[in-house]
């Protein structure tokens, strides 16, 4: 085949759906690209090779995007998301004795968040009066939605994520063995681990992030601005393609042909059935075989969700500054938030901001705490009683 | 060269890491440490406390050793080797060998760049001692091969052993196949046959 050759790395994640379909289905081909995916074992390689060049663009964690722009934790290189892989998509498993213990603590409904987080704290506070072991929760990366998805939730309910719990990094396909082993008690990751989980009786669903959040950015398709600016046709039909691949993802019709080339040994390596509980948001939440359903467990292409939202940017972000990895300053917010470039979707698909939705208003329509203002984070998080002290 | 500094390999690979470790210790570090196991990799690093990490790129267990840097409450925080981008080349060099470095607390760049040369020049060398393994193990799997179609070919057609490889040959070079393919062919054919 001929084409500019280009190599893009990706984690094993129903949320990089848009860029295995847009390769597997040749609407990368189409629009003239040869494109070589490359499959990675972590966030860390990830980051260093699209850093370095070995990538031109990644699947990327969206707060990975955020830190490499603003040089937090590793070295400060520009990377900008000019198109939106996947909103939402994570969950929060827990292991059957902690599930029972939070259902045993509740004053009510444990599918409310509110609910589940308030009786988390009870479960806490009644181990440490009998000298048990904190808990520990597993997530993928220092800088990851699926940290700030954890932190946010508990900390409504008064747990203080580093002084109350302990929280330790897992790669995705480690999580579901750390929980059989007992070496977590619960774990928030993408899918299908979750289901992976529930599917050997080993878990329990406790939550879908889009239960706490209405809309959370999850993975960007990352490039190097430099990369950008040098490439600028290329970076279009690379849009084109994965807009393409989005809109074929979400047609039902299309899903089992979907789901059987994700489940390649290759690709994400799960067996389809899984994979496309997770495209449906029809997941299997307990090993009894209750289901729970939200059509917005995973959105794609739907509701604007691969449009990248500067709002977005700016609520990771805060949650930076929230727990200690990021000083909070004016520029540093301006870079965050240019690392989305719906100008960059708009120009490739020719839409524009009116194709961006109207709910929620704040742009994340969070479960608990006051409605997000991007240009205050300090006020915003003023809000928030559990934080650390600025760096 | 500071033959004082404590490092730790991880590395899943015991051969790799066991490569490495000897050509640390050649080149007089004697305080070397081998983490093979993932588990509890922070604790067990932390109980070492080294002043230099060095970890391979096929290792899941590299986001796990990320979460040190963002630990407010330990006292020496690695660092990764590619934060200082001066020297473009050499980060390639480690990123193609498969290899990543963390240097932990304030221990100058240029006092490990030695270590990292002797990692980079070491996986290379597993990869190249790899690839001949691979290479040696087919050709001895395709030699297998050939003998038992011979054996079919001699039995079948009552054929002496030099007459079975030149039909073999002669195949091969009509279908334009590997001699090996062939003989996988004829194999499969006598299966059938039985």
């Amino acid at each position: 085949m001929t084409g500019e050759k280009l190599r893009i790395g990706f984690i094993p994640l129903a949320d990089a759906t848009a860029l295995l379909v847009a390769v597997d289905k040749s609407f990368t081909a189409q629009e003239g690209l040869d494109v070589e995916l490359v499959r990675e074992v972590s966030w860390s390689n990830i980051r260093d090779k699209l850093n370095i060049g070995l990538f031109d663009a990644a699947h990327l964690i969206a707060p990975v995007a955020i830190a490499s722009s603003l040089g937090l934790g590793h070295v400060k290189v520009p990377i900008i998301a000019p198109f939106g892989l996947a909103v939402n998509g994570n969950a929060i498993t827990v292991s059957p004795a902690l599930h029972a213990a939070i259902a045993g603590a509740a004053e009510g409904d444990i599918s409310d968040p509110m609910v589940s987080a308030r009786a988390l704290a009870r479960v806490i506070a009644a181990r440490k009066t009998q000298g048990e072991e904190p808990l520990t929760f597993g997530m993928t990366f220092p800088f990851s939605t699926h940290n700030y998805h954890l932190r946010f939730w508990m900390a409504a309910g008064g747990v203080d994520p580093d002084e109350d719990i302990r929280m330790v990094v897992l790669p995705p396909p480690y999580m579901v063995e750390s929980l059989q082993n007992k070496h977590v008690d619960a774990f928030c990751v993408g899918a299908p681990w979750n289901s992976v989980a529930v599917d050997l009786g080993i878990g329990h669903i406790l939550h879908f992030v889009s239960e706490i959040f209405a809309r959370a950015a999850e993975k960007f398709l990352g490039v190097r601005q430099r990369w950008a600016d040098d490439n600028p046709d290329m970076l279009m039909r690379l849009i084109r393609a994965h807009r393409r691949a989005a809109d074929f993802v979400e047609i039902v019709e299309n899903r089992d042909e979907v789901a059987a080339l994700l489940a390649a040994p290759n690709r994400i390596g799960v067996a389809a059935d899984v994979i496309r509980r997770t495209l449906d948001g029809h997941l299997k939440v307990s090993p009894d075989g209750t289901y729970r359903d939200d059509p917005r467990y995973l959105l794609v292409g739907r509701e604007g969700a691969a449009r990248p939202d500067p709002r977005q940017a700016a609520w990771l972000y805060a949650q930076m500054v929230r727990w200690g990895q990021a000083p909070l300053a004016a520029d540093m917010l301006k870079l965050a938030k240019a690392v989305c470039r719906p100008d960059l979707y708009d120009a490739a698909l020719g839409t524009s901001d009116a194709s961006s939705p109207a709910e929620p208003r704040d742009g994340i329509g969070a479960f608990a705490g006051p409605a997000f203002d991007p240009d205050d984070i300090e006020a915003h998080l003023a809000a928030f009683d559990i934080k650390r002290e600025p760096v | 060269m500071d033959p004082q500094l404590k490092i730790v390999i991880v590395d899943e690979n015991p051969i790799r890491a066991a490569i490495l470790e000897d050509g640390l210790r050649e080149a007089g570090h004697v305080n070397v440490a081998r983490i093979e196991n993932r588990t509890g990799l922070l604790a067990r690093i932390y109980a070492i406390d080294p002043d230099v990490i060095l970890i391979d790129l096929e290792n899941p267990s590299r986001d796990e050793l990320e979460q040190m840097f963002q630990m407010s409450r330990a006292v020496k925080r690695p660092v990764a080797m590619f934060v200082d981008q001066s020297d473009t080349a050499s980060i390639q060099a480690s990123v193609d060998a498969g290899v990543s470095a963390y240097i932990v607390g304030n221990l100058q760049k240029d006092r490990i760049k030695t270590i990292l040369d002797l990692c980079i020049s070491r996986f290379n060398a597993f990869s190249r001692l790899q690839d001949e393994l691979d290479r040696a193990k087919s050709a001895l799997e395709e030699r297998k091969v050939i003998d038992r179609a011979k054996g079919i070919l001699m039995k079948a057609k009552n054929m002496s052993e030099e007459d079975a490889y030149a039909l073999l040959r002669k195949t091969a070079m009509n279908e334009k196949k590997k001699i090996a393919e062939v003989a996988q062919s004829v194999i499969i054919a006598s299966e059938m046959f039985k």
